[in-house]
Protein backbone atom coordinates (compact mmCIF):
# COMPACT_ATOMS: atom_id res chain seq x y z
CA UNK A 1 0.00 0.00 0.00
CA UNK A 2 2.74 2.38 0.96
CA UNK A 3 4.48 1.66 -2.35
CA UNK A 4 1.37 2.63 -4.27
CA UNK A 5 1.19 5.90 -2.39
CA UNK A 6 4.83 6.60 -3.15
CA UNK A 7 4.37 5.90 -6.85
CA UNK A 8 1.54 8.39 -7.09
CA UNK A 9 3.20 11.73 -7.84
CA UNK A 10 2.43 14.64 -5.61
CA UNK A 11 0.84 17.52 -7.50
CA UNK A 12 3.14 20.49 -7.04
CA UNK A 13 2.09 23.02 -9.61
CA UNK A 14 -0.65 24.16 -11.93
CA UNK A 15 -0.67 25.67 -15.42
CA UNK A 16 -3.38 28.08 -16.49
CA UNK A 17 -3.90 28.81 -20.20
CA UNK A 18 -5.86 31.72 -21.63
CA UNK A 19 -6.49 30.07 -25.00
CA UNK A 20 -8.00 33.13 -26.69
CA UNK A 21 -4.89 35.19 -26.05
CA UNK A 22 -2.55 32.52 -27.45
CA UNK A 23 -0.88 33.03 -30.85
CA UNK A 24 0.46 29.49 -31.14
CA UNK A 25 4.20 30.20 -31.00
CA UNK A 26 5.05 26.81 -29.35
CA UNK A 27 7.52 28.37 -26.85
CA UNK A 28 5.77 26.90 -23.79
CA UNK A 29 5.39 23.44 -25.33
CA UNK A 30 9.04 23.33 -26.42
CA UNK A 31 10.63 24.67 -23.25
CA UNK A 32 8.51 23.06 -20.50
CA UNK A 33 11.15 21.12 -18.54
CA UNK A 34 8.73 18.33 -17.60
CA UNK A 35 6.72 18.14 -20.86
CA UNK A 36 3.38 19.02 -19.33
CA UNK A 37 2.06 20.72 -22.46
CA UNK A 38 1.25 19.73 -26.04
CA UNK A 39 -0.23 21.71 -28.91
CA UNK A 40 -3.96 21.15 -29.27
CA UNK A 41 -5.48 20.13 -32.60
CA UNK A 42 -8.25 22.67 -32.00
CA UNK A 43 -8.18 26.32 -32.94
CA UNK A 44 -9.04 29.37 -30.90
CA UNK A 45 -11.25 32.17 -32.22
CA UNK A 46 -8.34 33.79 -34.05
CA UNK A 47 -7.39 30.50 -35.76
CA UNK A 48 -4.28 29.62 -33.78
CA UNK A 49 -3.55 26.30 -32.12
CA UNK A 50 -3.19 26.67 -28.36
CA UNK A 51 -1.39 24.54 -25.76
CA UNK A 52 -3.27 21.93 -23.79
CA UNK A 53 -2.24 20.18 -20.63
CA UNK A 54 -1.43 16.52 -21.23
CA UNK A 55 0.18 15.62 -17.90
CA UNK A 56 -0.96 17.95 -15.13
CA UNK A 57 0.65 15.72 -12.50
CA UNK A 58 4.13 16.39 -13.92
CA UNK A 59 3.90 20.18 -13.44
CA UNK A 60 6.31 21.51 -10.83
CA UNK A 61 4.98 25.05 -10.96
CA UNK A 62 8.34 26.48 -12.08
CA UNK A 63 6.62 29.18 -14.12
CA UNK A 64 8.96 28.89 -17.10
CA UNK A 65 6.02 28.68 -19.53
CA UNK A 66 4.80 32.04 -18.28
CA UNK A 67 8.27 33.56 -18.48
CA UNK A 68 8.57 32.54 -22.14
CA UNK A 69 5.03 33.34 -23.27
CA UNK A 70 5.23 36.49 -25.45
CA UNK A 71 1.45 36.90 -25.32
CA UNK A 72 0.96 36.63 -21.53
CA UNK A 73 -1.45 33.76 -22.24
CA UNK A 74 -0.06 31.05 -19.97
CA UNK A 75 1.49 30.86 -16.54
CA UNK A 76 2.38 28.24 -14.00
CA UNK A 77 2.36 28.59 -10.26
CA UNK A 78 3.14 26.42 -7.26
CA UNK A 79 0.26 25.04 -5.20
CA UNK B 1 -0.83 57.44 -11.80
CA UNK B 2 -2.17 56.62 -8.36
CA UNK B 3 0.07 55.46 -5.57
CA UNK B 4 -2.25 52.61 -4.66
CA UNK B 5 -1.48 48.98 -5.29
CA UNK B 6 -3.16 47.43 -8.35
CA UNK B 7 -6.70 46.14 -7.73
CA UNK B 8 -7.02 42.64 -6.32
CA UNK B 9 -7.58 40.00 -9.00
CA UNK B 10 -11.17 38.89 -9.41
CA UNK B 11 -10.33 35.21 -9.99
CA UNK B 12 -8.11 33.21 -7.67
CA UNK B 13 -4.83 33.43 -9.55
CA UNK B 14 -3.70 35.76 -12.28
CA UNK B 15 -0.78 35.86 -14.63
CA UNK B 16 1.94 37.61 -12.58
CA UNK B 17 2.76 39.88 -15.53
CA UNK B 18 -0.81 41.18 -15.82
CA UNK B 19 -0.50 43.55 -12.87
CA UNK B 20 2.21 45.41 -14.80
CA UNK B 21 0.26 45.64 -18.05
CA UNK B 22 -2.45 47.97 -19.32
CA UNK B 23 -4.83 45.10 -19.90
CA UNK B 24 -7.18 47.21 -22.03
CA UNK B 25 -4.41 47.28 -24.67
CA UNK B 26 -3.85 43.50 -24.68
CA UNK B 27 -3.68 41.52 -27.01
CA UNK B 28 -0.65 43.37 -28.30
CA UNK B 29 0.38 43.81 -31.93
CA UNK B 30 3.55 41.71 -31.78
CA UNK B 31 3.64 38.80 -34.24
CA UNK B 32 3.39 35.14 -33.19
CA UNK B 33 6.88 33.99 -32.19
CA UNK B 34 8.24 37.48 -31.54
CA UNK B 35 10.70 37.65 -28.65
CA UNK B 36 9.74 41.10 -27.34
CA UNK B 37 6.92 39.71 -25.16
CA UNK B 38 9.32 37.29 -23.46
CA UNK B 39 11.66 40.18 -22.64
CA UNK B 40 8.73 42.13 -21.18
CA UNK B 41 8.02 39.16 -18.88
CA UNK B 42 11.65 39.30 -17.71
CA UNK B 43 11.49 43.06 -17.21
CA UNK B 44 8.32 42.94 -15.08
CA UNK B 45 9.73 40.04 -13.06
CA UNK B 46 12.95 41.99 -12.46
CA UNK B 47 11.01 45.11 -11.51
CA UNK B 48 8.95 43.17 -9.00
CA UNK B 49 12.00 41.52 -7.45
CA UNK B 50 13.99 44.76 -7.35
CA UNK B 51 11.34 46.19 -4.95
CA UNK B 52 11.62 49.62 -6.55
CA UNK B 53 8.31 51.43 -5.85
CA UNK B 54 6.12 51.49 -8.94
CA UNK B 55 5.73 55.27 -8.81
CA UNK B 56 9.49 55.79 -8.96
CA UNK B 57 9.91 53.96 -12.25
CA UNK B 58 9.32 55.52 -15.62
CA UNK B 59 9.80 53.86 -18.95
CA UNK B 60 10.62 55.61 -22.20
CA UNK B 61 10.46 54.05 -25.64
CA UNK B 62 11.13 55.23 -29.14
CA UNK B 63 9.46 54.14 -32.35
CA UNK B 64 9.34 50.56 -33.56
CA UNK B 65 8.00 47.20 -32.50
CA UNK B 66 9.89 47.36 -29.19
CA UNK B 67 8.81 50.97 -28.81
CA UNK B 68 5.29 49.72 -28.19
CA UNK B 69 6.44 48.45 -24.78
CA UNK B 70 5.99 51.84 -23.09
CA UNK B 71 2.36 51.78 -24.16
CA UNK B 72 1.69 48.31 -22.82
CA UNK B 73 3.32 48.66 -19.39
CA UNK B 74 1.28 50.13 -16.55
CA UNK B 75 4.02 52.52 -15.45
CA UNK B 76 4.66 56.20 -16.02
CA UNK B 77 5.69 55.95 -19.63
CA UNK B 78 6.39 58.01 -22.70
CA UNK B 79 6.51 57.06 -26.36
CA UNK B 80 8.94 59.53 -27.90
CA UNK B 81 9.76 60.47 -31.47
CA UNK B 82 12.04 58.17 -33.44
CA UNK B 83 15.48 57.74 -31.89
CA UNK B 84 14.99 60.17 -29.01
CA UNK B 85 14.12 58.02 -25.98
CA UNK B 86 17.56 58.56 -24.40
CA UNK B 87 17.37 62.32 -24.95
CA UNK B 88 13.94 62.41 -23.33
CA UNK B 89 15.05 60.10 -20.51
CA UNK B 90 18.05 62.35 -19.78
CA UNK B 91 15.74 65.31 -19.28
CA UNK B 92 13.42 63.23 -17.13
CA UNK B 93 16.29 62.16 -14.91
CA UNK B 94 17.65 65.72 -14.49
CA UNK B 95 14.22 67.12 -13.68
CA UNK B 96 13.61 64.47 -11.04
CA UNK B 97 16.74 62.56 -9.99
CA UNK B 98 14.70 60.29 -7.71
CA UNK B 99 13.17 58.55 -10.72
CA UNK B 100 14.48 55.23 -12.00
CA UNK B 101 14.45 55.86 -15.72
CA UNK B 102 14.36 52.90 -18.10
CA UNK B 103 14.78 53.19 -21.84
CA UNK B 104 13.22 50.21 -23.62
CA UNK B 105 13.66 50.30 -27.36
CA UNK B 106 14.85 48.49 -30.43
CA UNK B 107 18.17 48.34 -32.25
CA UNK B 108 17.17 50.60 -35.12
CA UNK B 109 15.75 53.25 -32.84
CA UNK B 110 18.65 53.29 -30.37
CA UNK B 111 21.61 52.81 -32.71
CA UNK B 112 20.64 54.18 -36.11
CA UNK B 113 18.38 57.15 -35.53
CA UNK B 114 19.35 57.58 -31.87
CA UNK B 115 23.00 56.50 -32.04
CA UNK B 116 24.24 59.98 -31.17
CA UNK B 117 22.19 60.10 -27.97
CA UNK B 118 23.32 56.64 -26.95
CA UNK B 119 27.04 57.33 -27.16
CA UNK B 120 26.76 60.62 -25.28
CA UNK B 121 24.52 59.27 -22.52
CA UNK B 122 27.02 56.42 -22.03
CA UNK B 123 29.95 58.86 -22.06
CA UNK B 124 28.29 61.05 -19.44
CA UNK B 125 27.30 57.99 -17.37
CA UNK B 126 23.76 59.32 -17.22
CA UNK B 127 21.90 57.35 -14.56
CA UNK B 128 19.50 55.17 -16.59
CA UNK B 129 18.96 51.59 -17.70
CA UNK B 130 18.86 50.98 -21.45
CA UNK B 131 17.31 47.72 -22.65
CA UNK B 132 17.79 47.17 -26.37
CA UNK B 133 15.78 44.39 -27.97
CA UNK B 134 17.92 43.51 -30.98
CA UNK B 135 15.96 41.73 -33.69
CA UNK B 136 18.50 42.76 -36.36
CA UNK B 137 15.94 44.47 -38.58
CA UNK B 138 13.39 47.30 -38.73
CA UNK B 139 10.33 45.22 -37.90
CA UNK B 140 7.62 47.86 -38.04
CA UNK B 141 8.61 49.50 -41.32
CA UNK B 142 9.10 46.36 -43.39
CA UNK B 143 12.44 44.70 -42.68
CA UNK B 144 15.14 47.15 -43.79
CA UNK B 145 18.83 46.87 -42.88
CA UNK B 146 19.71 48.24 -39.45
CA UNK B 147 23.17 48.96 -37.99
CA UNK B 148 23.02 45.52 -36.37
CA UNK B 149 21.98 43.38 -39.36
CA UNK B 150 24.76 40.76 -39.66
CA UNK B 151 26.93 40.50 -42.78
CA UNK B 152 25.40 38.45 -45.64
CA UNK B 153 21.89 38.51 -44.09
CA UNK B 154 19.12 39.39 -46.53
CA UNK B 155 16.77 42.28 -45.85
CA UNK B 156 14.29 44.33 -47.86
CA UNK B 157 17.00 46.88 -48.69
CA UNK B 158 19.74 44.28 -49.19
CA UNK B 159 18.21 41.55 -51.39
CA UNK B 160 21.68 40.22 -52.30
CA UNK B 161 22.86 40.10 -48.69
CA UNK B 162 24.02 42.81 -46.32
CA UNK B 163 27.59 44.06 -46.95
CA UNK B 164 27.78 46.71 -44.19
CA UNK B 165 29.79 45.85 -41.11
CA UNK B 166 27.33 45.82 -38.18
CA UNK B 167 27.80 47.31 -34.73
CA UNK B 168 29.01 45.10 -31.90
CA UNK B 169 26.66 46.60 -29.32
CA UNK B 170 28.37 45.50 -26.06
CA UNK B 171 31.72 46.74 -27.42
CA UNK B 172 30.17 50.06 -28.43
CA UNK B 173 28.53 50.47 -25.02
CA UNK B 174 31.70 49.62 -23.11
CA UNK B 175 33.95 51.85 -25.18
CA UNK B 176 31.54 54.75 -24.73
CA UNK B 177 31.66 54.30 -20.96
CA UNK B 178 28.68 52.21 -19.80
CA UNK B 179 29.22 50.82 -16.30
CA UNK B 180 27.15 47.66 -16.82
CA UNK B 181 26.96 45.77 -20.11
CA UNK B 182 25.26 42.42 -20.65
CA UNK B 183 23.83 40.46 -23.52
CA UNK B 184 21.18 37.73 -23.37
CA UNK B 185 18.76 36.23 -25.82
CA UNK B 186 15.01 35.88 -25.37
CA UNK B 187 15.72 32.20 -24.64
CA UNK B 188 17.67 33.08 -21.43
CA UNK B 189 14.64 34.29 -19.47
CA UNK B 190 15.95 33.63 -15.96
CA UNK B 191 19.39 35.09 -16.61
CA UNK B 192 17.89 38.10 -18.38
CA UNK B 193 15.55 38.77 -15.49
CA UNK B 194 18.45 38.66 -12.99
CA UNK B 195 20.54 40.88 -15.24
CA UNK B 196 17.80 43.50 -15.57
CA UNK B 197 17.38 43.48 -11.80
CA UNK B 198 21.10 44.12 -11.31
CA UNK B 199 21.05 46.88 -13.90
CA UNK B 200 18.02 48.57 -12.32
CA UNK B 201 19.69 48.64 -8.92
CA UNK B 202 23.03 49.92 -10.24
CA UNK B 203 23.65 53.68 -10.46
CA UNK B 204 24.97 54.87 -13.78
CA UNK B 205 24.47 54.00 -17.43
CA UNK B 206 23.56 50.31 -17.64
CA UNK B 207 23.01 48.58 -20.95
CA UNK B 208 21.44 45.19 -21.74
CA UNK B 209 21.15 43.79 -25.24
CA UNK B 210 18.41 41.20 -25.75
CA UNK B 211 18.77 39.22 -28.96
CA UNK B 212 15.23 38.36 -30.06
CA UNK B 213 13.71 36.66 -33.08
CA UNK B 214 11.78 38.52 -35.79
CA UNK B 215 9.96 35.65 -37.52
CA UNK B 216 7.91 37.81 -39.86
CA UNK B 217 10.67 39.81 -41.55
CA UNK B 218 14.23 38.88 -40.65
CA UNK B 219 13.69 35.11 -40.34
CA UNK B 220 11.34 34.84 -43.32
CA UNK B 221 13.65 36.76 -45.69
CA UNK B 222 16.56 34.57 -44.61
CA UNK B 223 14.59 31.29 -44.62
CA UNK B 224 15.25 30.71 -40.92
CA UNK B 225 11.82 29.37 -39.99
CA UNK B 226 9.46 30.50 -37.25
CA UNK B 227 10.13 32.09 -33.89
CA UNK B 228 10.50 28.71 -32.24
CA UNK B 229 13.30 27.80 -34.67
CA UNK B 230 15.17 30.96 -33.67
CA UNK B 231 14.70 30.05 -30.02
CA UNK B 232 16.10 26.55 -30.66
CA UNK B 233 19.07 28.17 -32.43
CA UNK B 234 19.64 30.38 -29.36
CA UNK B 235 19.52 27.31 -27.13
CA UNK B 236 22.02 25.39 -29.23
CA UNK B 237 24.36 28.14 -30.41
CA UNK B 238 24.61 30.46 -27.42
CA UNK B 239 27.48 30.30 -25.00
CA UNK B 240 27.55 32.02 -21.62
CA UNK B 241 30.89 33.74 -20.99
CA UNK B 242 30.61 36.21 -18.14
CA UNK B 243 33.36 38.82 -18.25
CA UNK B 244 34.32 38.02 -21.86
CA UNK B 245 36.17 40.87 -23.63
CA UNK B 246 33.47 42.76 -25.51
CA UNK B 247 35.59 43.12 -28.67
CA UNK B 248 35.22 39.36 -29.16
CA UNK B 249 31.44 39.14 -28.88
CA UNK B 250 30.39 40.43 -32.32
CA UNK B 251 27.41 38.66 -33.90
CA UNK B 252 27.66 37.09 -37.33
CA UNK B 253 24.90 35.60 -39.47
CA UNK B 254 23.68 32.51 -37.56
CA UNK B 255 27.00 32.49 -35.67
CA UNK B 256 27.61 31.52 -32.08
CA UNK B 257 26.06 34.03 -29.66
CA UNK B 258 28.26 34.92 -26.71
CA UNK B 259 25.99 35.85 -23.79
CA UNK B 260 26.69 37.01 -20.29
CA UNK B 261 27.54 39.99 -18.14
CA UNK B 262 30.58 41.57 -19.77
CA UNK B 263 31.16 44.78 -17.81
CA UNK B 264 30.30 45.69 -14.22
CA UNK B 265 32.32 48.69 -12.99
CA UNK B 266 31.62 51.90 -11.16
CA UNK B 267 32.30 55.59 -11.77
CA UNK B 268 30.51 58.83 -10.83
CA UNK B 269 27.28 59.48 -12.67
CA UNK B 270 26.72 62.76 -14.54
CA UNK B 271 24.67 64.21 -11.67
CA UNK B 272 27.24 63.23 -9.05
CA UNK B 273 30.13 64.56 -11.10
CA UNK B 274 28.34 67.85 -11.68
CA UNK B 275 27.53 68.38 -8.01
CA UNK B 276 31.04 67.39 -6.91
CA UNK B 277 32.73 69.68 -9.43
CA UNK B 278 30.56 72.69 -8.67
CA UNK B 279 30.82 72.15 -4.93
CA UNK B 280 34.62 71.96 -5.18
CA UNK B 281 34.86 75.16 -7.26
CA UNK B 282 32.08 77.28 -5.78
CA UNK B 283 32.35 76.16 -2.15
CA UNK B 284 29.75 77.89 0.07
CA UNK B 285 28.18 79.68 -2.87
CA UNK B 286 26.97 76.33 -4.27
CA UNK B 287 23.32 75.41 -3.71
CA UNK B 288 21.66 72.23 -4.87
CA UNK B 289 18.83 72.55 -7.35
CA UNK B 290 15.33 72.00 -6.05
CA UNK B 291 14.50 68.29 -5.47
CA UNK B 292 18.14 67.24 -6.03
CA UNK B 293 18.57 66.34 -2.34
CA UNK B 294 20.96 63.45 -1.86
CA UNK B 295 22.63 63.89 -5.25
CA UNK B 296 26.38 63.80 -4.98
CA UNK B 297 26.44 62.12 -1.57
CA UNK B 298 28.94 59.27 -1.33
CA UNK B 299 27.33 55.92 -2.14
CA UNK B 300 28.05 52.50 -0.76
CA UNK B 301 29.36 50.58 -3.77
Amino acid sequence: MSQVEKAKPKIRGEVIVDRERCKGCYFCVEFCPTDVLAMSEDFNLKGYHFPEIIAADRCTGCGLCGAYCPDFAIFGHRI
Amino acid sequence: MSTQAPPAPTCEVHNPTEQWLRMDRIPHIWCPGCGIGSSVNCFTDALEKSKIPRDNVSIVSGIGCTGRTAGYLKLDSFHTTHGRPIAFATGLKLANPKLKVVVYSGDGDLFAIGGNHFIHAARRNMDMTVICVNNMTYGMTGGQVTPTTPLTAKATTSPYGNFEEPFNLPYLAESCGAVYVARWTSFHVRQLSKSIREALLKPGFTFIEVVAPCPTLYARRNRLGAGIDAMKYYREQSEIKNGAPTRDVALGFQSKIICGKFVDTSRPTWLEAQVQQHRAVLGDKFTLAENWEGVGEPRED
